[in-house]
């Protein structure tokens, strides 16, 4: 029994690679820096489209903390945003107008880059609007956490994503290139996350949040996948089967404890809901290029027109890592 | 002799290295700059182009010696050897020397080494080895201690995990053990010591030598337990303690040091810390830039420490109880309390007694909650349709994930008590066993009481009897969950006819045990339902042929004929 359930995770993890191979023929290099990447250093591989807005803030945010280089694969943006990541030193940028669903949303392409480029680094796979948040980040950079979890024999690292929303309206106040989102979509969900086992990948798979309570409450089935492991000790042999959700071999999708303690973990911060928000579920919803028939789309164009407000009385306005540890969102686990 | 060692600083440092070359310069060279001679070794692991550039990075130093390299890894004898033979060289090599400080490349002096140096010197004759014998320390990193001296350990426990745990319980089954040698009694402590010269070459030219070290190369982790045994046969005088700060996690790897343990260590009072993050800028420059005398001049008390390091194992192995979330998820049976804290579960009260929610928040202070698993929504209390935790009252999403609702509930409002009701209409099925196995679960139940509110409806009798039919089955079969061997809350269960018997006492025992105030008897009671005629109400359902028998039992006759009998009693109030 799960030695043919080790022989179908290795085919998937086969196939996974051999999709990698096939779709990577219709990703364009923009602007290959790659020979810049010296043994050693963190990587960030990310797919976008039309995030020019973000992109600044989004490069210094992960600068800080010690990215070394980005690996970014621009799906056919028109807003200029790949002109300006190719002014950038640390970036190297591929571009494609083929279709995100049939690349699995990205997984594809970025499973190529990283098997090509991620060997033997710490990786980490953010999206624009994703802001990485781990134990101590803002005193210590990411190296020193790869660091621990290279000496704690660790090679993957989870970090459930947070959805922030600002209070009142969720278009009231305009974004501005370079700004810190988290200044506008300062809000999250504390208290209401559902978890389960996935018995035959591992992972959690953990729902929740203000996405589940506004717009998933009547089918809460639906509502979208929080959880993820986006920092990862890289081997070609390993890959992503569905977003960062999860990862083959399935050991790597053991991210949390199951005797009573506390692995650490982080958080990635989601900056999704700003003035942007809007119209990019209506292009979004134009496009049906998003997860089963873009549902999660058709749930936010439904609802966000009748009340775009995601905050309620028990929203917690964010103010740091430790604040997220004593909710029990993440966990410092024996790193101290 | 040379120059060096003639202005003798009288302490010598032993320094083992094998990586992060740079910061163990740095560090070198602070050592050097109060005279103390340094002896290298450095990991035969290391790439010879590493070695040669670290070599002669050194190179203008006066007293350092570099000696022949061991392959270090941890948990073998390698590293015991590394350490002889770099303390025969310092011996050998700077006669000056009367303390060896055995440290490594990630070391970092936390007090100026000149009071290092006299601290040692007001102490000519003692050694500062942790030496404690096996019975009387915690740390038994994979479960071994005394075995770590009675069997034997070929296999490696980092890169052949398997075949180690194989062989220790194949001799543990054979009942093989090791002699010890010469009657010594195996001590173990920290790797990181300062001896004296006197006992330090007693153990080094020992006659018995020979026989010691092949013993101790077979045992497990030699280097915590070479020196701080046969350092008990020489020194005149043990501190057993370390000089060197330097914690260790539950899997025996130490703990590291970063910027922001700055004031952390500045406050350890001890001399050397270890092991530093080599990036640490803020640490290396703060601690290396010379006397700057910010340090206080008092015993070193590694104590301080502790707290954090041990709560942060603590957080790893034992977590905290009741949470679940994306890095503590226990599996089912793995966890004695389910939930972070007590609460309290009332079946039936409701239905019982007209305001018995506003009575209990009266008298407990808790969060009283109405039907939490109601099938339309989730009745929280107050009317509220979001609690704590941003938690929704949507009937569907709380059954989506019924056990994540009540455990982020109970984790949301930590601190604050939470009662809620459960009656056999509402959906619990799913976590009623859940429920049942948590200690901190406080269930009361009046069994039968679902009848009132259908002996004071307006529906048809057919409706009701059909009703009556499925919530008194629902209801056995609950309380069957709750009466089962397995579980584990704090359960009391009354019939309806028993409870209204005399409902002061149960009442009053629960409030009790919610806790808080109340230690002079209930200062007010709920009012109970008028229950006039419900023993014929019962006996209608029982003559449409469906027998209620949860509730207890209720005589017909009594309230025909006298039906003063069954109103509400008059409760004693004092």
């Amino acid at each position: 029994m799960s030695v043919w359930q080790s022989y179908i995770m290795r085919l998937r993890r086969r196939r996974a690679h051999i999709r990698a191979y096939r779709k990577h023929f219709a990703l364009n290099p923009v602007r290959e820096r790659t020979e810049k990447i010296r043994p050693g250093d963190i990587l960030l591989f990310s797919t976008f489209r039309n995030e020019h807005v973000r992109l600044p803030y989004f490069l210094d945010y992960y600068r800080k903390l010690g990215v070394a280089h980005f690996l970014m694969v621009d799906n056919d943006s028109d807003d200029g945003g790949r002109e300006f990541l190719t002014g950038q030193p640390d970036v190297s940028l591929w571009t494609t107008r083929a279709s995100y669903k049939r690349s699995r949303f990205g997984v594809d392409w970025l499973n190529w880059l990283q098997r090509r480029y991620g060997h033997g680094h710490w990786t980490l796979v953010a999206d624009p609007d994703e802001l990485f948040v781990y134990p101590f980040c803002d005193t210590r950079p990411i190296r020193a956490l790869t660091d621990w979890l290279d000496v704690s024999g660790v090679r993957s690292f989870g970090a459930m994503l947070l959805d922030m929303y600002p209070k009142g309206r969720i278009d009231a106040v305009p974004y501005s290139q370079g700004q810190d989102p988290i200044e506008i979509a300062a809000w999250f969900d504390p208290g209401n996350y559902m978890i389960e086992r996935n018995p035959s990948y591992w992972n959690l798979w953990i729902q929740g949040g203000p996405r589940a309570r506004v717009f998933f409450s009547g089918q809460p089935k639906k509502a979208p996948a929080l959880n993820k492991i986006p920092l990862v000790k890289w081997d070609r042999r390993y890959a992503y089967v569905s977003s960062a959700h999860t990862l083959l071999p399935r050991g790597l999708n053991l991210t949390y404890d199951q005797w009573g303690g506390e692995r650490a973990s982080g958080v990635l911060l989601h900056t999704k809901f700003l003035d942007t928000f809007t119209t990019k579920a209506q292009e979004e919803l134009e496009r049906r290029q998003h997860y089963s028939g873009s549902v999660e789309y058709k749930a936010y164009a439904e609802n966000i027109r009748d009340n775009p407000e995601l905050w309620c009385n028990w929203s917690e306005k964010y103010i740091n890592w430790r604040q997220l540890e004593i909710l029990g969102l993440m966990s410092k686990g024996n790193w101290a | 002799m040379n120059e060096g060692a003639d202005k003798g600083a009288g302490v010598g440092i032993v320094m083992l290295v094998h990586t992060a070359f740079d910061r163990a310069e740095q560090v070198a060279r602070h050592w050097a700059a109060s005279g103390c001679p340094i002896v290298f070794h450095v990991d035969r692991a290391v790439p010879t182009k590493a070695y040669n550039a670290f070599v002669r990075s050194l190179s203008d130093l006066p007293d350092i010696r570099f000696v022949g390299r061991h392959r270090c890894e941890w948990g073998t004898w390698g590293l015991v050897a590394a350490t002889q033979a770099a303390s025969e060289v310092m011996l050998r090599d700077f006669p000056n020397v009367r303390h060896v400080y055995l440290a490594s490349g990630a070391c970092l002096p936390l007090r100026p080494v000149q009071e290092l140096i006299d601290y040692l010197a007001e102490r000519p004759t003692t050694d500062f080895i942790e030496s404690a014998t096996t019975a009387d320390v915690p740390w038994t990193i994979g479960g071994l201690d005394e075995e770590r001296f009675t069997l034997r350990f070929p296999f490696s426990w980092r890169r052949n995990r398997y075949l180690f745990d194989k062989y220790v319980e194949f001799q543990r089954r054979i009942g093989f053990k090791r002699k010890i040698p010469n009657g010594i009694v195996p001590h173990m402590g920290s790797q990181w010591w300062c001896l004296t010269r006197q006992t330090l070459s007693a153990i080094l030219e020992d006659p018995d030598r020979k026989v010691y070290d092949s013993y101790f190369r077979r045992v497990w982790i030699p280097d915590e337990s070479y020196f701080q045994t046969l350092a008990r046969l020489y020194s005149r005088r043990i501190e057993s303690r370390s000089l060197t700060l330097s914690k260790f996690d539950y899997q025996g790897k130490p703990h590291i040091f970063y910027d922001d343990h700055l004031q952390l260590l500045r406050r350890s009072d001890c001399f050397v810390a270890r092991k530093i993050w080599p990036f640490a800028d803020r640490l290396y420059q703060a601690f290396l830039t010379d006397q700057d005398g910010a340090m206080k001049r008092t015993e070193p008390n590694p104590g301080k420490i502790d707290r954090i390091f041990s709560k942060a194992v603590e957080r790893r192995t034992r977590g905290r109880p009741g949470l679940y979330m994306q890095s503590r998820f226990p599996a089912p049976g793995r966890e004695i309390n389910l939930t972070c804290a007590p609460y309290s579960v009332f079946e039936g009260f409701s239905d019982l007694f007209e305001n018995f929610e506003t009575w209990l928040a009266r008298m407990t202070g808790a969060r009283v909650h109405g039907h939490l698993f109601a099938p339309e929504r989730a009745e929280f209390s107050d009317g509220q349709t979001v609690m704590n935790g941003a938690l929704s009252d949507s009937a569907k999403l709380r059954d989506y994930n019924k056990w994540a609702f009540l455990t982020n509930l109970i984790w949301n409002t930590r601190g604050e008590r939470q009662c809620f009701q459960i009656g056999p209409r509402d959906h619990i099925k799913g976590i009623e066993w859940n429920i049942a196995m948590d200690p901190n679960a406080q269930i009361s139940v009046i069994s039968g009481a679902w009848a009132i509110p259908l002996f004071k409806s307006n529906e048809n009798f057919s409706e009701i009897r059909n009703k009556a039919a499925f919530l008194q089955h629902t209801e056995r079969k609950h309380l069957d969950t709750l009466r089962s061997e397995w579980s584990k809350a704090r359960i009391r269960i009354w019939t309806l006819a028993e409870f209204i018997e005399a409902p002061m006492e149960p009442l009053q025992t629960i409030i009790d045990e919610i806790g808080k105030h109340n230690q002079t008897g209930l200062a007010e009671v709920p009012k109970m339902a008028d229950l006039t005629g419900f023993g014929q109400f019962l006996q209608n359902l029982k003559n449409q042929g469906m027998h209620p028998y949860l509730m207890g039992d209720f005589p017909v006759a009594q309230d025909q004929n006298e039906p003063q009998h069954t109103k509400p009693k008059p409760y004693l109030v004092r």
